[in-house]
């Protein structure tokens, strides 16, 4: 029997306010408990919300981002449930009339030149203020409550059922939560839950038209735990609908350490939430110029600025994917090759895309904290084309660098010593040198075992300490050993 | 001294005749002799009222006195007060202390009013007898068999035994308007959005509105002068330039255009009440007013649609009242389910349960769009029947209520016959316009109320009507026997 998988992404982006999106108190994370959380947010009684409106702003940006339509009327609604770290008894979010609805996002599937792109819609994404957090620790048959993160402000990013595979339900967080952070909107820390995800999974005979019985994987904030549960709770469905059983609508929690879903509740105990709009608040109204004030503060959107850089720098789809994959990546990408000269794109891309991110992966860096700058890169990368030195000596170059040897290239290439050898003089006396040294090898060669020469390239090379020209010292090897 | 005016009170205060402090001492000698008949107040704090007593006077010799500096003034319990108690006339918040003042006692504090304690009023302000009070009746001080009106009757109760010259109070459906009528006082309920809602506790938030309760017109004008204003924290407040609400005070009445909804004069209205409001008509025409009959067609619709809006949003707004940050918990539970049932059950009284079910059935998911969207089109309706009226009239009159007091438990088994007592006020909080209660006569003995209801905004116009007629007329002087 062939299964298709139908997998939809909600996913809750903390928004990167100061303060709530319906009260004055600081946003900040780790804060004692119930120490950001003021009268509005513990729900005196009297007291009333109003809108915070960078949180708007942050909405419009997504909306304009992903091409969706930016309502310019939307309604604020309360979802009334009881829950003791829901201090008011609702939650005020947004129901029939969402701030933004539609939109799309491209998502790349697959590791490097194999990647396939696939365009995932978007159905809606709306204001909501998140709840605080029940502690069931370290109370001893109580829980505590902390109403620090209760009106935080989230935008609820829901999308179409479009992905077919755990992997592109990874692939669409993964550029949502690039995005996400590209235009400023989110953080993104998964860990502290600024971006967290449920799934709407099931599955269908290949060819159905009807969907099947979903169940909601909730609250998975990471990449590997989205992925673990998606494949587990997809082999779960397959194994009841193989058996003869149905699949019934619920609620499921995934547990990493079993790496298991787990229903929590099912449809029959769905709540009824008695939407309604909020009569504290009054209908949130954007118009044309409030848009048009946001558009222009938005950044260059990834997807332009990945044809941009194949189109202007020559790179594949995979270099120019590869350097848009955060703002602050591409922008140092930008400045590097600014200051390199646009002819030396290409390897500028190397150096950022190999050894800079090797050297900030192992020293688990962002590029915002990268060790060398985009300018001391960029002379780096000056100093190897114009073949003061060579590509080899460049790595010790960059390594002086990043651990602040110098405060450029030419002043580690002068303190060292490392510039290429250009006096031919010295360089034959090596050449002979090695050719005389090493009689097995000039024998190999000249048998035949073209190789072999590699091995006196070597030789001159460590005797040069890597200051000779690789490719010159080949040429005068094989002039010499000439028959 | 008992009987003066909020002017004349000044006045005197101004004059040296008397100081605050000896002016709060008479009012609080009076209250702590009539309270405890009357169960006007559910605090009173001597302490504090001589406190901020001296204050003003203080402030007085330094130079800094407005009109009302020195005044005493009592806060309806809905009021949030800093240090003060504040129960909604619940045992809910039997023992809640509020941390924070509302706009309203904020404003009325700067002003230079002195608070001698918090009044009595139905649960919540769920009512129009106040017997709904966890702390029992307020008896009307016109004979205490009788019920004040509600919710706000310990407010009108209390300026009616003269036992404080001014008060606060809020109305939904009719809460200042009704208890000034059955005591014989003058109540203004602005515009919704005119007083800031910020620090009362919400009963139904698209439709309460703070007001002043006086014994004049003038003085509720003075009271308006300084609650009225636009408060940043409450989204639904007017930001509009101030006005001053006495300017209008002395515009002759010649010309005047007075609307008399024959809805009003219908079947249901006590006759002894008809013939004193056709009195009190007579007069205006006397004074040169002229009076056209107009109708309000979906009248008999402002009931049933109050009655599916005010629960609905009631019934979200009482939600925080779980016994989890404050508020009344039960001593015995089991688990957190049954905590919020008994901490509820315990909590709140029988009127204020029936509001919450029949709010909550009206929002459930299946009822929603044939109760309260239903109703939200009603409302509609009768916000445009009033705005054709208002283009024959200038101001519209007809009864407060269609009876005077009645009897201490003649209606609490009855919530429907209670309810008919809003027939005439609920409309106006449905709309969202200015009405008041002004004293015009007696029927059988006890106060009967002359209702006027403005246009959006015309409370200037309304109180110089009311204060022309007062100017010819003494019902407003007139005093409960044996004061």
């Amino acid at each position: 029997m062939q299964w298709e998988v139908v997998i939809g992404l909600e996913t809750h982006a903390q928004l990167a306010t100061e303060s709530k999106i319906f009260s004055g108190a600081a946003t900040a994370f780790g804060a004692e408990p119930n120490i950001q959380a003021c009268g509005v947010d513990i729900a005196l009684p009297g007291v009333l919300p109003v809108l915070n409106r960078k949180a708007v702003e942050c909405a419009i940006r997504f909306g304009l981002a992903v091409g969706g339509e930016v309502a310019p009327r939307s309604v604020f609604a309360r979802k009334n449930y009881f829950y003791p770290d829901l201090p008011k008894g609702y939650q005020i979010s947004q129901f029939e009339e969402p701030v933004v609805s539609g939109g799309q996002l491209v998502i790349r599937v697959g590791q490097g030149a194999e990647a396939v792109e696939k365009t995932v819609r978007l159905t809606r994404a709306h204001l909501e203020e998140d709840a605080g957090k029940s502690l069931h620790e370290d109370f001893h048959g109580k829980s505590g409550i902390d109403l620090n993160r209760a009106g935080t402000p989230l935008l609820e990013i829901v999308s179409e059922p479009d992905m077919r595979s755990s992997q592109e339900a990874v692939a669409y967080a993964r550029a949502l939560h690039a995005l996400v952070r590209w235009i400023g909107i989110c953080d993104g820390n998964m860990q502290e839950g600024s971006f967290r995800c449920d799934a709407n999974v099931s599955v269908r005979r290949k060819g159905a038209e009807k969907l099947g019985t979903r169940r909601e994987i909730k609250n998975l904030n990471s990449f590997r735990f989205l992925q673990q549960a998606i494949d587990y709770e997809v082999q779960w469905q397959i194994g009841v609908l193989e058996d003869g059983g149905k699949i019934e609508q619920a609620t499921v929690l995934f547990n990493p350490d079993t790496g298991e879903t787990r229903a929590m509740r099912s449809k029959e105990d769905a709540h009824d939430y008695r939407y309604f709009p909020d009569p504290d608040l009054l209908p949130l109204v954007i118009d044309a110029a409030w848009k048009d004030q946001v558009r222009a503060e938005l950044p260059e959107l990834p997807d332009a600025m990945r044809a941009r850089f194949a189109r202007d720098y020559g790179l594949s789809a995979y270099d120019a994917a590869t350097l848009t994959a955060a703002l602050e990546l591409a922008r140092f990408y930008e400045s590097c090759v600014a200051a390199a000269g646009r002819e030396l794109a290409k390897p500028c891309a190397n150096w950022v895309m190999v050894d800079l991110a090797a050297r900030l992966n192992r020293a688990e860096l962002d590029i915002s904290h990268s060790p060398i700058t985009a300018q001391q890169l960029a002379g780096l990368v000056r100093r190897i084309a114009d073949g003061t030195i060579s590509n080899a000596m460049g790595k010790k170059v960059f390594d002086a660098l990043c651990n602040g040897e110098g405060a450029d290239a030419d002043a580690v290439i002068e303190a060292q010593g490392l510039r290429q050898m250009n006096d031919s003089g010295a360089l034959e006396a090596l050449v002979d040198a090695a050719i005389a040294g090493n009689p097995r090898s000039v024998e190999e060669y000249r048998a035949g075992k073209e190789k072999a020469i590699q091995a006196l390239v070597g030789q001159v090379m460590k005797a040069s300490k890597g200051k000779a020209n690789p490719q010159q010292v080949n040429e005068l090897l094989r002039a010499r050993l000439k028959p | 001294m008992i009987n003066l005016s909020l002017s004349e009170l000044g006045a005197a205060l101004a004059a040296g005749q008397i100081s605050s402090v000896e002016l709060t001492q008479l009012f609080l000698d009076r209250c702590a002799r009539e309270n405890p008949r009357l169960n006007a107040f559910i605090c009173l704090d001597q302490a504090r009222a001589l406190d901020a007593a001296r204050a003003a006077d203080a402030a007085r010799a330094a130079g800094r006195a407005g009109p009302l500096t020195g005044i005493p003034l009592a806060h309806k319990d809905i009021f949030c007060a800093r240090g003060w108690r504040t129960t909604c006339a619940s045992r809910m918040l039997e023992n809640f202390v509020s941390p924070y003042d509302a706009h309203v006692v904020g404003l009325l504090q700067d002003a230079g009013m002195v608070l001698v304690g918090k009044t009595n009023m139905d649960e919540f302000a769920m009512g129009s007898s106040n017997e709904t009070s966890y702390f029992g009746p307020v008896k009307n001080p016109w004979d205490h068999t009788m019920v004040p009106g509600g919710s706000s009757g310990g407010s009108a109760a209390a300026i009616a035994a003269r036992l404080v010259p001014a008060a606060t109070g809020t109305d939904t459906g009719g809460s200042i308007r009704q208890p000034a009528a059955l005591c014989g006082l003058s109540g203004l309920k602005p515009t919704y959005g005119v007083c800031s809602r910020y620090g009362m506790i919400a009963f139904a938030s698209s439709l309460d509105q703070a007001g002043p309760m006086a014994k004049s017109a003038e003085d509720c004008a003075l009271m308006l002068n300084a609650m009225a204003g636009f408060d940043a924290r409450d989204s639904t407040s007017l930001d509009r330039p101030a006005e001053n609400y006495t300017r209008l005070l002395g515009e002759p009445l010649a010309g005047l255009r007075i609307g008399l909804p024959r809805e009003y004069f219908a079947a249901g209205l006590d006759a002894g009440v008809h013939a004193v409001v056709d009195a009190a008509l007579d007069q205006f025409r006397k004074l040169g007013a002229v009076t056209v009959d107009i109708s309000l067609p979906n009248s008999g619709l402002s009931v049933p649609a109050y009655y599916v809006i005010a629960p609905a949003e009631a019934s979200s707004n009482l939600s925080r009242f779980d016994g989890v940050r404050y508020g009344h918990r039960a001593a015995d539970y089991s688990d957190l389910a049954d905590m919020y049932c008994r901490s509820r059950a315990e909590g709140f009284g029988a009127e204020v349960k029936r509001r919450i079910l029949i709010g909550t059935y009206v929002l459930s998911h299946g009822y929603y769009d044939a109760y309260y969207l239903q109703a939200q089109k009603i409302r509609r309706l009768i916000a445009r029947d009033f705005q054709a009226a208002f283009e024959h009239c200038d101001l519209i009159m007809g009864p407060t209520a269609p009876d005077v007091a009645f009897p201490l438990g003649a209606k609490s088994a009855d919530p429907v016959q209670m309810y008919l007592n809003d027939i005439y006020t609920i409309a106006a909080n449905l709309a969202g316009l200015p009405g008041m209660s002004i004293p015009c006569g007696f029927a059988r003995g006890l106060p009967v109320g002359l209702q006027l209801v403005g246009a959006w905004f015309d409370e200037a116009r309304m109180l110089g009507a009311a204060h022309q007629y007062q100017l010819n007329t003494d019902w407003h002087r007139a005093m409960p026997a044996g004061l």
